[in-house]
């Protein structure tokens, strides 16, 4: 089985994100950039399926600014065997549309079984990519799978609903999203960091892609505003009398 | 006016989601609010009266069997349809995790745009404008699209306000699906838990819990002091991951984001991504025995001292002033 998996470079949740007020985009000097956790979730699923299944390939594919190849390196010494890297300067600010459009064309020009992706971005947090991919490409997709039971020739999992979970399943090829409930990703070990280093990463312009702009209608940002941090409060330490001083808050506040 | 089209969600109980109130809502803001509704058949005229009260001037039905054996496909196939048919300037769907996968499919079909995860939307000339709360509120932005058809997925319990009522003109769909282009649902799983407690989404008063409750029969504390308050039960991810709650619970970053009135936060460290899902509150509680956990950063009232003496004590008090 040959299973892609997308992973996408974010800024680091555990430091603050900002936005260019004049752009309205990220601004990516603000913070680290790591692999998306969801995406780490995403590979475990593939990863786990190739430990268990011998000649089971996993390659993973980024569209993403030049040091997204850190993102690759990552997922390369977790254990995925190769890596596809869309890169070109025009692809800054692109939004979810343009980018499914791109990751489809990569996709086409490689064999799968499986696509294998987020259910969201920690920093688009659109959830859609996944699912416009799949239309684009005419296959049958399963966004936001909490668990994910792949076999050959078929993938089945638990998603869930407003009021439950429903059982779905798909033939292959496919593509699927998975959520934070999916699997808990490996800790990449020396030996993994040690060979990532001479696994294959090709790079990809959008002019091999045969593509320049985007096809559809565009989502543009008109403005940007930052709200004024929040503040603290009063602080009080517990003598006995907290309770009743915080009803007391409560009730002057009309919350009780 | 032009017609401005809703993604009315059935449930597999074939019951309205609780989303579509405020994407009427939205749409009238927009033009002539139009439900879709992609049902089993027999299901959705019932629904017909509902959605017209809601403020649906036009229902455009779609029943098929494919519906509720097909995922994310019907509703796709519909709207596709309906857009076809009546030429609206937007869409508009909820952020749930089918609304997200029709607009997805939407979106490529039509070759139009989508922007995601409005808070509100307003017309501006012949343009959509959709407002945006992000990374947990810190920012405001405003977006739309150009070139192509709107599609704008809203978060749910963000649009406030109501749609004059209506009595809707129904247009039947013909929609066939081909249910071999997509992935099939096997069985529904229905746990609706029986709860008296208002919904997390939307709710004006939230209590949540932390890793700092230790064991799943401890998260009682926070479940009580909620009743007491009428508040709905949230958690951190590391409660959640402990088992001591199910996922639904969840709030922050990759979970829930609320706007209550009142959030009370017990034995939460107050993580930057547990802050992301809850920090527009209007009064913020915090409960720690750490004086320097960041939560406190952020509290309105914030009390250094162990859960187990004070939340007692606190649903006492507010039991006592109830009286
Ligand atoms: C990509 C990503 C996404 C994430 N998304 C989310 C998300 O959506 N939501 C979320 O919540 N987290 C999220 N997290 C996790 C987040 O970083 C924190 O790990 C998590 O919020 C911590 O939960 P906690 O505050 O309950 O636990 P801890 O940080 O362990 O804090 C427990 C607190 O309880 C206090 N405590 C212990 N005992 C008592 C007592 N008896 N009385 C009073 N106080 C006590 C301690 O002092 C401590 O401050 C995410 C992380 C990542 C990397
Ligand atoms: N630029 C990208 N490169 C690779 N994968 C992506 C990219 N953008 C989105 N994805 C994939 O799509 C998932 C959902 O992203 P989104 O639709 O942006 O919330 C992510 O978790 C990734 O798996």
């Amino acid at each position: 089985m040959r299973i892609i998996a997308l992973i996408k470079q974010v800024p680091d949740t555990g430091g603050e994100r900002r936005l260019d007020l004049t752009t309205g985009l990220l601004d990516r000097d603000a913070s680290d950039k790591i692999i998306d956790e969801i995406n780490e979730r995403a590979l475990e699923v593939a990863l786990a399926y190739k430990d268990a299944n011998k000649g089971t390939e996993v390659v993973v594919m980024t569209m993403g600014p030049e040091d997204a190849t850190g993102t690759i390196r990552k997922a390369l010494s977790m254990g995925a065997d190769s890596g596809i890297h869309i890169a070109d300067a025009s692809l800054v600010g692109s939004d979810s549309a343009w980018s499914a459009e791109v990751l489809a064309a990569a996709l086409q020009r490689e064999q799968f079984d499986l696509v294998v992706a987020g259910n969201e971005s920690t920093d688009g947090r659109g959830g859609v990519v996944p699912i416009m991919i799949a239309e684009r490409l005419g296959l049958p997709a399963i966004g936001s799978l909490d668990s994910v039971e792949l076999s050959d020739g078929s993938v089945r999992g638990e998603r869930a609903t407003e009021s439950g979970s429903m059982t779905v399943s798909s033939a292959l090829p496919a593509v699927i999203s998975v959520t934070e409930r999916a699997a808990e990703p490996r800790f990449p070990n020396f030996k993994g960091i040690m060979t990532a280093k001479k696994k294959p990463i090709g790079v990809l312009s959008l002019s091999e892609l045969g593509l320049s702009e985007a096809s559809g209608g565009r989502s543009v940002v008109l403005s940007t505003q930052e709200r004024p941090a929040r503040t603290a409060g009063k602080k009080i330490v517990d003598d006995g009398s907290a309770a009743a001083q915080l009803a007391d808050f409560l009730a002057a506040e009309r919350l009780i | 006016m032009s017609n401005v089209l809703v993604l009315a969600e059935v449930t597999p109980t074939g019951e309205l989601s609780a989303t579509v109130p405020s994407l009427l809502a939205a749409a009238a803001k927009l033009g002539t609010p139009v439900a879709v509704v992609a049902t089993a058949p027999g299901v959705g005229s019932a629904l017909t009266e509902q959605l017209g009260s809601l403020g649906a001037q036009k229902v455009y039905l779609a029943e098929t069997d494919a519906a509720g054996s097909v995922l994310s496909g019907v509703a796709a196939d519909a709207l596709t349809s309906a857009v076809e048919a009546l030429q609206p300037s937007a869409v508009l769907l909820a952020g749930s995790i089918d609304g997200r996968e029709a607009a997805a499919r939407l979106a490529v079909r039509t070759n139009g745009g989508l922007v995601h995860d409005a808070v509100d939307v307003r017309a501006d000339g012949d343009k959509v404008v959709a407002t945006h709360s992000v990374f947990g509120g810190a920012y405001t932005v405003e977006s739309t699209v150009e070139g192509g058809l709107a599609i704008v997925t809203v978060r749910h319990g963000a649009v406030e306000g109501t749609a004059d009522a209506a009595t809707p003109e129904v247009v039947n769909a013909d929609v066939s699906v081909d249910a071999s282009k997509y992935a099939a649902i096997d069985s529904f799983n229905n746990v609706k838990a029986e709860t008296t407690r208002p919904e997390l989404l939307g709710a004006s008063k939230v209590v949540s819990g932390g890793r700092g409750l230790g064991s799943k029969e401890a998260f009682d504390l926070v479940e009580k002091l909620a009743d007491s308050l009428g508040a709905a039960v949230g958690a951190s991810r590391a409660a959640v991951d402990a088992g001591y709650v199910p996922q639904s619970y969840q709030v922050g970053q990759t979970g829930v984001s609320v706007s209550p009135q009142l959030y009370i936060a017990l034995g939460i460290s107050g993580a930057i991504q547990h802050r992301a899902g809850m920090q527009t509150a209007k009064t913020i509680v915090a409960i720690n025995k750490d004086g320097d956990a960041p939560i406190f950063e952020i509290a309105d009232f914030g009390i250094v001292g162990d859960i187990f003496t004070i939340v007692p004590q606190l649903v006492e008090a507010i039991e006592a002033r109830a009286k």
